[in-house]
């Protein structure tokens, strides 16, 4: 395949950046892109020219470092991916390539295409857990049964990677779904139902801190999600919200 | 240097734990205040060492080079943890779960620390569920099992193929109540760079901050690493591309030794290679191996047309497939451990059995699976048992609930619905039991420095069982290290801060630029990919499943020659003080091109067989691994003296009082 690729360039977060143009051949369609992204990488580093940065680590769609923004979609135009599980084969040969960074105001642009997602860690800190000590002396891990239904949902929000195509994806950069498949995941069960009012309360205050903006349901976050998180958690985290108000 | 010092505590084996928790120094809650960690890395291991040090009181300095906590290479496991949990009520029991492990790593690991292993087995799932980790559970609302390879009982427990991740978010969020509390400081994007002895104590490390390329200086009373394994050293591997040996190798050239570095383990199932491109291999779950059924054709001239692609794999019927682990070892079929399993899959395909383009893969099928399930629902559902289509729909459906990521990563990957086609796999490389060596309080031979998790080399032997890393990570993180660091750090309540003004930290970091500087300096023709891929095929081709003398040799001297050419030859563009990913990994592969030498000679003086570490001189008559008890029951611990090629060797003897040395059996 023969690719032109439309890259987002930025020296570091202070400078301006600017696209640049590439081209690139010999690319299979069995490549993943980031495959693709060291072809170019090489290439560049033997003509002197610096290489493209870009954040990536597990290349297998767990980690959820990879973060780029692909012909104007987060993770590109497959469904249920990460950039590093895009493969070339969903492009076309000659066809020109836009990747671009996962823009937001609360994911400033550290170097080209990569961002600094830290204002996700700082929500997690703000509730993200339950408070237990480790002692060893926790009670059987069997003594609360709980519903599979309700642990299948808590899992399935769980694994939510903290990637941020939902924020990336949002017009308004919201970080709703994100907030709400940790919420959701501690709301379904009863470990997480004693700090269930501070926990809800803090993490929000905290994402709005950070200057995410609203969510007004349109949904786009589901459609890019990688790990295909569902709206329901947002609707879960409204209700869990307004709950924590009227009770605190 | 003094003689390795196990520290093994006297008394029966299962009382040994017990009594050495009692009788260990304990530092006061009011001094633990006074005393600062540093903890590098934050997997499974680190992120839960962190998390609790930091609840005990001690203050933390927890590192890692991604951008957060959470990305670390753990979460990517995904089968399972162990545990002897006995909920199955299929006999299982701490005994058990020692014997298997002892067993399963084929006799070279120290008994004490893998009954200690066992021992709090249980304790990491009761801490776990307390943390909100969603488990998989059964419709009565109780934890589910399954089986992993080379045990009989299910002992397993599970998130879907996503536990890994799912124990590491546990960890994660307990670092962040602890970050919230101020009790850890985290530091993401930082590369530790050396460790810094202070009158022959590890008193801190030397780091580099990826984004701007600042040098730091950080100072604790004591260091942990928990950096985890060295499989990139084979360039191609399981492993996240920025998962490297750097942290222990550095504290291997200060005087940590280094243990059974060419204990590597090679896993059974992964996808495989499909060409030169490649940057990594993707595992699919042993897990896969409790309802896949593994198969070649029972004749070549079927494999070759199947490679050819004029053949389906789905239109050889039963009489024509050559079931190969059920064939050879009837008592544990599909679930050998994981060596076994790799040996037997190269050497049918080296034999001319191989069903891919390069003729390295074997089939994983699940149709079997498929229509057993499927009848089974169909019954209970009162449905036709006989309906074809019924039964697959509902068999699918149950598969999907099992593995359903799993699969889906497999057809993003290769493009084919393992639904209906057999998926093909081929071993990789995948963990690596060997790591710094340890004593029974996880210090290694540089007082105050200690290794936890897949750093260290003490509980898996010459292979490790599935679900066991992530068991150990946990055991070694929640519940071992906090208790025994308190015994060394009982003599430092009194040491008041440590001064990063000292000349210590100052030449440290002077090497540190010092290295840096002449990597940029070099301008030559090469890139650091160029290196890592020749060096991960030397390791690969020579020191990879089966091994031979001379091969071994020539790989010392390739790796040799191959590391004089780095250095007068590698291309690193850029500047020390940016964002510098190419810098990062050229510091990452000069120490492989160190490693790697050792691995090899490692290998060398190794003579027999045992878990992943096949020498071809030493086999069975059945090609089965050989061991020479009577002159290798030890761990190879090696002694750094200014080169790979000078480095001495020390000798801990393993003594096996309550498990009996036997030939490894799984027929």
């Amino acid at each position: 395949m023969k690719l032109t690729l439309k890259v987002w360039r930025q020296k570091n977060s202070k400078e301006k950046g600017r696209i640049e143009s590439y081209h690139i051949d010999k690319i299979s369609p069995d490549m993943s892109f980031l495959e693709m992204m060291d072809v170019l990488n090489e290439k560049l580093t033997l003509q002197g020219v610096d290489p493209v940065a870009f954040d990536h680590d597990c290349r297998e769609g767990i980690c959820g470092s990879c973060s780029m923004f692909i012909n104007g979609e987060a993770h590109g135009p497959d469904r249920l991916v990460t950039t590093c599980q895009l493969h070339m084969r969903k492009f076309k040969d000659g066809e020109t390539i836009y990747i671009e960074p996962f823009r937001a105001k609360t994911f400033p642009v550290i170097k080209d295409l990569v961002v600094d997602r830290s204002s996700f860690d700082r929500i997690q800190h703000a509730g993200g857990f339950i408070s237990v000590n480790t002692s060893g002396n926790t009670q059987d891990a069997n003594s609360i049964p709980i519903e599979k239904k309700k642990a299948d949902n808590a899992f399935d929000a769980a694994t939510c990677i903290g990637c941020g195509a939902c924020v990336a994806t949002c017009k308004n950069s919201s970080a709703m779904l994100f907030v709400s498949a940790k919420v959701s995941q501690y709301a379904l069960l009863p470990q997480g139902e004693i700090e269930a009012t501070d926990r809800v309360l803090n993490m929000v205050k905290q994402m709005d801190d950070e200057g995410f903006g609203n969510c007004t349901n349109t949904g786009a976050c589901e459609v890019e999600c990688p790990k295909g998180i569902s709206l329901e958690n947002i609707a879960r985290l409204n209700r869990e919200f307004i709950k924590a108000k009227i009770s605190s | 240097m003094a003689k390795l010092d196990s520290k093994v505590p006297k008394g029966p084996i299962s009382e040994k734990w017990v009594n050495h928790k009692n009788n260990i120094r304990l530092v006061s809650p009011a001094n633990k205040r006074q005393i600062d960690v540093i903890v590098v890395g934050t997997g499974l291991a680190g992120g839960s060492a962190a998390a609790t040090l930091a609840e005990l009181g001690y203050n933390v300095k927890s590192f890692c080079f991604q951008d957060s906590p959470r990305r670390a290479h753990s979460i990517a496991a995904q089968g399972g943890i162990n545990a002897a949990k006995n909920y199955q009520g299929d006999g299982d029991s701490v005994h058990r779960l020692f014997h298997d492990t002892v067993k399963g790593g084929d006799y070279r690991s120290r008994e004490s620390n893998v009954h200690r292993l066992a021992e709090v087995s249980a304790n990491i799932i009761d801490q776990c569920v307390a943390q909100g980790v969603p488990f998989a559970r059964d419709y009565g609302g109780l934890l589910d099992n399954r089986s992993f390879g080379g045990v009989l009982v299910s002992r397993t427990f599970y998130a879907k193929g996503q536990t890994g991740q799912q124990l590491l978010l546990g960890a994660y969020s307990a670092m962040n109540r602890q970050i919230a509390r101020g009790k850890i400081e985290m530091f993401n994007r930082h590369e530790m760079m050396d460790v810094v002895l202070v009158d022959g104590k590890a008193r801190g490390i030397i780091t580099r901050n990826l984004i701007d390329g600042k040098i730091e200086r950080h100072s604790a009373h004591a260091v942990v690493i928990a950096s985890g394994g060295y499989g990139n050293l084979f360039f191609l591997s399981t492993n996240a591309m920025g998962s490297n040996v750097s942290a222990t190798w550095k504290i291997h050239k200060k005087g940590a030794y280094f243990a059974n570095p060419c204990f590597t383990q090679i896993h059974p199932t992964c996808i495989p290679v499909s060409g030169d491109h490649q940057s990594k291999l993707t595992l699919m779950s042993e897990s896969l191996r409790n309802d896949g059924r593994i198969w070649v054709p029972k004749a070549k001239e079927d494999a070759k047309a199947i490679r050819e692609g004029k053949l389906r794999p789905i239109d050889l019927n039963e009489e024509k497939r050559d079931y190969y682990l059920e064939r050879r070892y009837p008592a544990f079929g599909n679930l050998v451990p994981r060596d076994v399993a790799s040996r037997a899959a190269k050497e049918r395909c080296d034999a001319g059995f191989g069903v891919n383009k390069t003729g390295e893969a074997v089939f994983l099928d699940f149709a079997a699976a498929i229509v057993r399930y499927g009848k089974e629902k169909a019954h209970l559902k009162g449905l036709d048992e006989d309906d074809i289509n019924v039964v697959h729909e509902l068999g699918k459906n149950i598969v999907k609930s099992k593995y359903g990521n799993l699969f889906q990563m497999y057809e993003k990957i290769v493009d084919e619905n393992p639904y209906e086609t057999p998926m093909m796999i081929y071993p990789a490389v995948h963990y690596t039991m060997g790591g710094t060596w340890v004593d029974y309080n996880l210090m290694t031979t540089i007082p105050g420095c200690f290794a936890i998790g897949e750093a260290n080399f003490s509980d898996h032997g010459a292979n490790r069982l599935g679900a066991s890393a992530l068991m150990q990570g946990l055991a070694d993180g929640y519940f071992v290290l906090p208790y025994t660091i308190g015994d060394y750090l009982a003599d430092d309540i009194r040491t008041g801060a440590i001064s990063t003004d000292s000349k210590e930290f100052e030449d440290a970091e002077k090497d540190v630029k010092q290295k840096i500087e002449s990597l940029l300096k070099t301008k030559g023709t090469k890139t650091v990919d160029y290196y890592h891929k020749k060096l991960g095929k030397i390791i690969w081709n020579k020191c990879g499943m089966s091994r031979n003398a001379d091969e071994l040799k020539n790989a010392i001297e390739e790796i040799k020659i191959l590391r004089k050419d780095f250095y007068s030859n590698v291309l690193v563009p850029g500047t020390s003080d940016s964002f510098n990913e190419p810098l990062a990994k050229a510091i990452r592969v000069s120490d492989f091109l160190e490693l790697g030498e050792l691995f090899a000679k490692d290998a060398l003086v190794r003579n027999e067989s045992c878990g992943g570490h096949f020498r071809e001189e030493y086999q069975s008559k059945e090609g089965e691994a050989l061991r020479d008890d009577k002159n290798f029951t030890f761990v190879s611990a090696w002694e750094y003296k200014g080169s790979p090629s000078d480095a001495v060797l020390h000798k801990e003897q393993l003594n096996y009082e309550n498990i009996e040395l036997k030939t490894r059996s799984y027929k």
